[in-house]
């Protein structure tokens, strides 16, 4: 069986981990992200995790530091040659299930980020994106919600 | 001159071949004759027949589709590109002292690198067995230079291991390997092998493990001549008075294991990092220049597609002029290659099948960030002797490459400081301004080199997922998406058919954009010149 091909970027990832971790895969990303050593950054904030999940806790923070490298802080999107879409009044956050499905399995060309976060961190920044940017969804998820999801 | 005076051996035959066939026909027979690797480039393509004036849109001037341009150009048709950028190219790209990028979300870089220094954001260096860009570049005038990857005098680094200090892959790469060699040595002499080696493979062994490890004559791995030979010295050699060199006392296995360095050794030795690399001489942006050369008048730039349509007559393309405003224009044509990025195709109005329509949705991009960073002096190779090459660290920067030219020259350099791929912290400088991932990559890079915070002048980020032409780095395939939706994604749906690295095995490769491309026209062409 052939294997997933390595990136020509692969070398920085295979510093740590094990050529043939695929980096999708949940229980690997565990397992790195106890193995890897914690970083302290030089600065306070922005974030930078240690290991192979995000260390951020807490909506905002996971907000701030993951969904606004493409959403844009204020979650207005962004259009080029195509475009990240709006969060802000989108009405597609009406189903927390929707993002749900979009977090934990991408959504066309949107990697599948909610690999790298727990069943809380991805819970608490599917309710921050639903209660701010003009959203008002009331119907928070919980992580079990995410954990029946993945 | 008498080739018939030579005898015909392997060797001769195939300068003769070379002679009178030219390089093309030299290499299919060197192929046949079990030479060449087993790349699926078989020399230049040729599209044999007349395609009658037909005539094919090529959406994206990245290189998948100047490829196709070109060689569907050669072989007969009228050939159109359009292109967003107002550069050809695509992630093919330089970076020079004053160029502006201007990322998603409106944040704006202007490039302050001196003359001649660059940043390649995207692709940087070619493996020796890239046959099909290889031969782009000399077919093109593309000069190759080669690109450093291992440098035995580069770092591998860890802040948890050694006490921070960065260890010189050299140390870690003999030491681990005497230290193996010891240890496996010493199994052996103990009885440890007999099940699973015969006695005489053992005596082999023995030999080889000495030989390959630097071990002594007793089969140990210590400060001596015979591991100086791989490891170097604390003293080096030199002439006259005082020139005896010392030996230096080799890391012990323990701390090479628990250390992790050893990881970062096979990024030396995977079959895409092995030497020889190259890079296009004053940097990769060169190639899609000389690619474009060959396209006078073909390449329509500032146009954004909004929508591709096709009917049994031809293909109808809009898009919008970006050099007015945006206005929606539309050209038609019998066929169309499209080589836009996946992240921008999936987003796009186009009328295929529905299979093509899902495999089109069905692949994420990665994510990635490159830093260039400029020094006033070239402090890794006057104060530390580092010609090229790449440190690794487990830093959030992860990487510091030196440039592979301009060497012992002095002056000004640009080093690569940081290369992030998936993972955390590439989404995490991705959501930064550019200023503060600069900042934060010279704080990082500076654990590594101090001399960063006196010799930093100036830099650029480029964070993929933020780069307006593409939305991301690459395509990302896992094992699923490519058994359900690959061969899919390879069809010629009615008139179209797609090209790119994603569209290949080797993606984010310049190579599997290329190779996409000639296997896309072929195909296309054969269906031209059969209807």
């Amino acid at each position: 069986m052939m294997r997933t091909r390595p990136s020509p970027c692969d070398d920085d990832r295979a510093f740590w981990s094990p050529r043939s971790t695929v980096a999708l895969s949940l229980a690997a990303f565990f397992i790195l992200g106890t193995a890897a050593p914690a970083q302290e950054p030089p600065s306070k904030s922005p974030t930078l995790s240690s290991g192979w999940v995000f260390n951020e806790r807490g909506g905002a923070a996971l907000y701030a530091n993951i969904c606004a490298a493409c959403h844009q802080p204020d979650a207005m999107g962004a259009i080029g040659a195509g475009a990240y879409p709006s969060l802000a009044g989108n009405e597609k956050l009406a189903s927390a299930g929707y993002l749900e499905t979009v977090l934990l399995h991408g959504l066309r060309g949107m990697p599948a980020v909610g690999r790298m976060m727990s069943d809380e961190q991805a819970a608490d920044v599917i309710n921050y994106v639903r209660t701010h940017f003009g959203n008002s969804y009331d119907d928070a998820i919980s992580a079990a919600d995410i954990k029946a999801a993945r | 001159m008498s080739d018939a005076a030579l005898p015909l051996n392997r060797r001769n035959l195939l300068a003769l071949i070379g002679a009178t066939a030219g390089g093309a026909a030299m290499y299919q027979a060197m192929t046949r004759l079990g030479l060449a690797a087993e790349s699926p480039y078989r020399g230049p393509i040729k599209l044999e027949g007349d395609p009658k004036g037909a005539s094919v849109i090529i959406l994206g001037a990245g290189l998948a589709g100047m490829t196709a341009a070109i060689e569907l150009g050669r072989a007969g048709y009228k050939v159109q590109i359009l292109e967003y950028n107002t550069r050809p190219g695509g992630r093919n790209w330089s970076i020079r002292g004053g160029d502006v990028y201007t990322e998603l979300g409106g944040a704006t870089q202007h490039c302050e690198f001196d003359a001649g220094l660059y940043l390649n954001p995207g692709p940087w260096r070619i493996p020796y067995h890239h046959h099909a860009l290889l031969d782009y570049c000399r077919r093109f005038d593309v000069a190759l230079e080669p690109f450093i990857q291992l440098n035995h005098n580069a770092l591998l680094h860890s802040a948890q291991a050694f006490g921070g200090a960065p260890q010189r892959i050299r140390d870690i790469k003999a030491d681990f390997e005497g230290g193996i060699s010891e240890l496996l040595a010493k199994a052996a002499r103990k009885g440890a092998l007999d099940d699973a080696v015969s006695k005489e493979d053992q005596e082999i062994l023995l030999e080889a493990l000495r030989a390959h490890g630097g071990l002594d004559r007793d089969f140990r791995y210590k400060a001596g001549d015979d591991s100086a030979e791989f490891r170097g010295y604390a003293k080096d050699p030199g002439g006259g008075l005082g020139a005896k060199p010392v030996n230096g006392e080799p890391i012990g296995l323990h701390d090479i294991l628990t250390s992790r360095l050893w990881r970062g050794l096979q990024n030396f030795l995977a079959y895409d990092f092995q030497t020889t690399m190259f890079q296009p001489v004053g940097g990769m942006g060169r190639i899609g220049e000389a690619f474009a050369r060959q396209l006078p008048n073909a390449i329509r730039y500032g146009a954004k597609v909004t929508g591709v349509n096709q009917d049994e007559h031809g293909v109808a393309v809009v898009f919008q002029n970006l050099a007015q405003g945006g206005a929606h224009e539309e050209i038609k044509a019998d066929w169309c290659v499209c080589a836009l990025p996946l992240t921008i195709l999936s987003q796009i109005s186009v009328n295929v099948s529905a299979p093509m329509k899902a495999a089109i949705d069905a692949v994420p991009y990665g994510s990635s960030v490159k830093f260039g960073l400029q020094f006033r002096r070239r402090f890794w190779e006057e104060d530390e002797h580092i010609f090229g090459g790449i440190s690794y660290t487990d830093l959030p920067i992860r990487q510091i490459s030196y440039p592979s030219a301009g060497y012992n020259a002095g002056g000004k350099g640009v080093l690569l400081g940081g290369y992030t791929f998936n993972g955390p912290n590439s989404y995490e400088f991705t959501a930064m301004a550019p200023a503060e991932r600069i900042r934060l990559a010279v704080e990082y890079g500076a654990q590594i080199h101090p001399q960063y915070r006196t010799e930093f002048e100036n830099g650029v980020s480029v964070a993929w997922h933020r780069v307006p032409f593409t939305l991301g780095c690459a395509g990302e395939w896992s094992e699923e998406t490519r058994r359900d939706h690959y061969d899919n994604l390879c069809q010629i749906d009615g008139r179209i058919v797609l090209a790119g690295e994603h569209v290949s095995y080797i993606p984010a490769w310049q190579e599997g954009a290329i190779l996409s491309a000639l296997d896309a026209i072929t195909r296309l062409h054969a269906r031209v010149i059969a209807s």
